[in-house]
This record gives structure tokens, sequence and C-alpha cells, in this order.
């Protein structure tokens, strides 16, 4: 598995996400208010692209009637049939083990850090003092 | 015919309203002579309709049979049926007034309890429920001790979608009493039987109930009543049976994109239905032959969903076909005696005392 520069991170704000490419793939970056998840942009379903669909919340009850609204904007639909995908896990809300994007390691890095590592950065330029997304593909 | 066979749809015919007189209140009994109230039909079982009644089955003038010793001789005698559960299809749910609506219902299941459930102790009935919320828990309530009583029962088309919380005492009662909620094909003509208007057939209308089905079924599983009420179980009679795996494949693949609307779905309708749900066997909705019949088995997913029923008088077999061709021992067992046995825990009691 290697890793992947795919962005500073003052470009992907939070509730913000960003297309990149990485080892060939198209994955789509979010930001949840500071943490980075990254995810295949292809719907395990028919194909369409993640990263075309509108953020969410995930509602629960425990009862007819009761709504309990929570972890607003971390789930992502699908644009197409509008299907729940976790950010965080890539897994579906309605057959998390069986319907699932795959889901790929991100965290963030010191631009210093970087120019000595051994990162797959050679297109991305890189600054000693910014931070950048790393994913690992 | 396997021994201990339950036929769980059979329909006992009142042979007037004044037979009904008897088992009134004296206010109903006086006012409805008075206002020459003698005959209450519904329009969804046109008498002449040779549907409606088996011509073999038909009294000297055409009439529907009426009487214990008719059904022993044309059911429970000649297929040796171990048990019947009785669905009056007398039409209780037509009356705007929910006072009369209910004088009907209590007369009808007292006439029952007495001239046919007294005859045999092979018969079971529903209770039939008026057209009002309330005096439908009455009904049960004062009925429920009567193990006879096996289920409740109300129509496919009434007034309001039968999984509204309005409806939810009639289920807590039931639940609280282990009685199936049973629902007959048939409307009680508060709006259009076709969500497109009026039709001007017969045919049409007969041909809607389909339609009303699925809509009872996506309101009372979309509405949670089997997240509120886990012990319920839902009978449907006469609703055919082949509509139902497609209309589940659109419901569970609607639900993927929308559930957020309805959370408290924690899976997908159809297992709902899988737990909750039965269907009676007549009228089937396919070729009745072993290809047609394996495939729709292949698509219900289980065997464990289909009710035997003769659904007599109704005429949809010739003879002593009573049951579909293509099905094998095994899977006749399960629908004429297992799953009939798992469906209503009165029935598994035995005969009362």
């Amino acid at each position: 598995m290697a890793r992947h520069i795919v962005a500073a991170v003052d470009e992907i704000p939070p509730g913000g996400r960003r297309l990149v490419e990485a080892d060939g793939k198209k994955i789509v970056v979010f930001n949840l208010g500071g943490e980075f998840f990254a995810l295949l942009d292809r719907c395990p379903h028919q194909g369409s692209a993640l990263s075309g669909g509108i953020l969410c919340g995930l509602t629960l009850s425990d009862e007819p009637g009761k709504y309990h609204f929570s972890r607003a904007g971390e789930m992502v639909r699908c644009p197409w049939h509008n299907w729940e995908f976790d950010i965080r896990t890539g897994k579906s809300w309605f057959d998390p083990q069986r319907t699932k994007v795959r889901a790929f390691p991100a965290h963030v890095e010191a631009g210093a850090a970087l120019v000595e590592g051994p990162y797959q950065a050679e297109t991305f330029p890189v600054k000693i003092e910014a931070d950048y997304v790393v994913v690992e593909v | 015919m396997t021994e201990a066979a339950i036929d769980c749809d059979l329909h006992p015919g009142l042979p007037s309203m004044a037979s009904l007189f008897h088992y009134m209140e004296p206010h109903w009994r006086s006012s409805l002579k008075e206002r020459g109230v003698f005959q209450l039909e519904s329009a969804s079982w046109p008498p002449a309709a040779p549907s409606t009644v088996r011509a073999d089955w038909r009294g000297p003038k055409g009439e529907a049979p009426c009487n214990v010793a008719t059904l022993q001789a044309q059911v429970l005698d000649r297929w040796q049926v171990g048990t019947g559960i009785l669905n009056p299809l007398f039409p209780v749910q037509l009356p705007f007034s929910r006072d009369l609506s209910a004088a009907f219902a209590r007369a009808t299941n007292d006439w029952i309890r007495a001239e046919w459930l007294e005859g045999d102790q092979r018969l079971r009935a529903s209770i039939l429920l008026p057209n009002a919320i309330e005096e439908s828990v009455a009904e049960i309530e004062r009925l429920a001790p009567d193990h006879r009583f096996v289920q409740a029962m109300t129509l496919c088309m009434g007034e309001i979608p039968l999984g509204r919380r309005e409806w939810w005492p009639v289920y807590e009662a039931l639940s609280r009493h282990d009685m199936p909620l049973a629902i007959h094909a048939g409307s009680n003509w508060r709006h259009p039987v076709t969500s497109v208007g009026w039709p001007s057939y017969y045919l049409e209308e007969y041909t809607a109930n389909s339609m009303g089905f699925q809509a009872s079924l996506a309101s009372l599983i979309t509405e949670g009543v089997f997240v509120k009420f886990p012990k319920l179980k839902v009978v449907l009679l006469e609703s055919g049976v082949s509509w139902l795996p497609s209309f589940l494949w659109r419901l569970v693949k609607s639900w993927k994109g929308v559930r957020f609307e309805v959370p408290w779905l924690d899976r997908p309708p159809s297992e709902y239905v899988r737990d909750h749900v039965r269907l009676s066997i007549r009228p089937l909705d396919v070729p009745e032959e072993a290809d047609t019949m394996a495939r729709l088995m292949e698509h219900l997913g289980s065997d464990e969903l289909l009710l035997w029923s003769s659904d007599w008088p109704h005429a949809h077999f010739e003879g002593d076909a009573t049951v579909p061709k293509g099905l094998d021992a095994a899977l006749l067992k399960k629908i004429m005696v297992d799953n009939p046995r798992a469906t209503y825990t009165r029935l598994r009691e035995g005969v009362p005392a």
C-alpha cells in the first residue's frame, strides 16, 4: 500500500470534499470537522460517482414517530438511488456487511515530514510549512 | 386431504337480515324494521355473479349456502377438514353511522357464535370489525374471551390506511389477545376502489383488490405497526399471492433510498412481511400448474407464507380440486396444517371445553 499526497489541507475545508486520483483510482476525500476520510468514488450498486452525492446526517428511531438525528454531514448519498453510506467507514446503512464502498486510510501530514518520507508526490508540489492530506492506496 | 387440514377462509351465508334481528338490541331491531331496512349488500360480491357462489353449491333458488349442515356436506365432511375458520362477509362496514355499523357487527358475531360455532366444534371464526376504531376495540374485548374467535377481520379498502396510528388501539388489543388481524378483499366504499377513480366494471373492481392489499400492506409496514407490535400477525384473505414478490422488490428497492422517512424500520420491508404476514391461497392469481407453482414458491422465498383456503362458497375450482396442482406433499402439509397452526395461537390450543 503506497502513500499518496492528494491535497493540501486548506484545499478541503470542513464539510468539503474533493475528487482526487491516486494509483489510477478516482477517490473522493471528505473533511469531517478536520478529520479526513477517503472513499472510492464509485457506488458499489451501479457505479455512480459518490463525489456528486449530497451529504446528510443519520436519522435513527427507537419507535414509530420518534426521530433521532445525529452525525450531520457524515453520510453521503449516492446521486443515483440515494443509498446512504457512512463516510467514516464506507458502509451502507441498510446492509453494512455486504454493501460498502471501498475506504482508504487518510491522514494529515506536515509538509516538513513529507519532503523526506517515502511518499508518491512527484507531481504534487509540497511546501515545508503547509499540511497535506495523505491517502494510502 | 391431509387429516388435520385447516381451511382458513370460509364464508357463512346470512339467509337474510332478519336472521340478525334476534341478535340486535331492541332499539336497532325496532328501528330497522320501522325504517324498512331489510337488506344490506355490498357490491363487492354480487349475489348472481358466478364467482360469488359456485353453481353446485347454490340452493334451489340460486341462494348462497347459509347453514352449518350445508357447510358440513360441501366442505367439512366431504374433505375431512380438521378446522375451518368462518369469515363472514355481511357488510357491517358499510353504514356511515358507527353506531349502526357496530350494532350490525355485534349481531353478526353473535349470530356466528350461536348458529355456526355451536353447530360444529371444528369451526372457528373471525371477529367481524365494525367501521369505527373504538367500537372495533370494544368488540374484540367483548369476544376475545371466547377462544373460538381466532382473529379479527376488516377489509382491504377502508376509510383510512390500516397502518395509521388511529388504528393502533385495535392492534394493541389483538396483540394482547394473541390474535391476528385478517384483512379480506373488499371495500367499505368510502373511496373509489381504484386510485384513479371509479371504475366502470365489476372486472376492474375485482382485480383492483390487489392494489388495495398492496396499499394496506405498505401502510402497515411503513407506519411501523410491526415495530410497535412485534407479536402482531396479519393474514391476507382473497388477496392473491403472485403480486407480493414484485411489490416487495420495489418497496425494498425504494426503501434503501428513502429509509430516513421511516427510520423505525431497521430491516428491509420484506423481512417484516416474512415475519408477520400470511396469505390465503384462494383465489390464486397464477395458472395452477407445476412449473408456475414452483416458480412462485421460489419468488416467495419461503414455504411459511401461504395458508390453505377453499374460499367456500366462492367459485375458484371444480369438484374436489381443493389445492393447486404442482405442490408436493411436504409443501401441502405446510400450507394446510403447519402454517395455519403457526399463525393462529388459538388453533394450537385445541378444542375449547
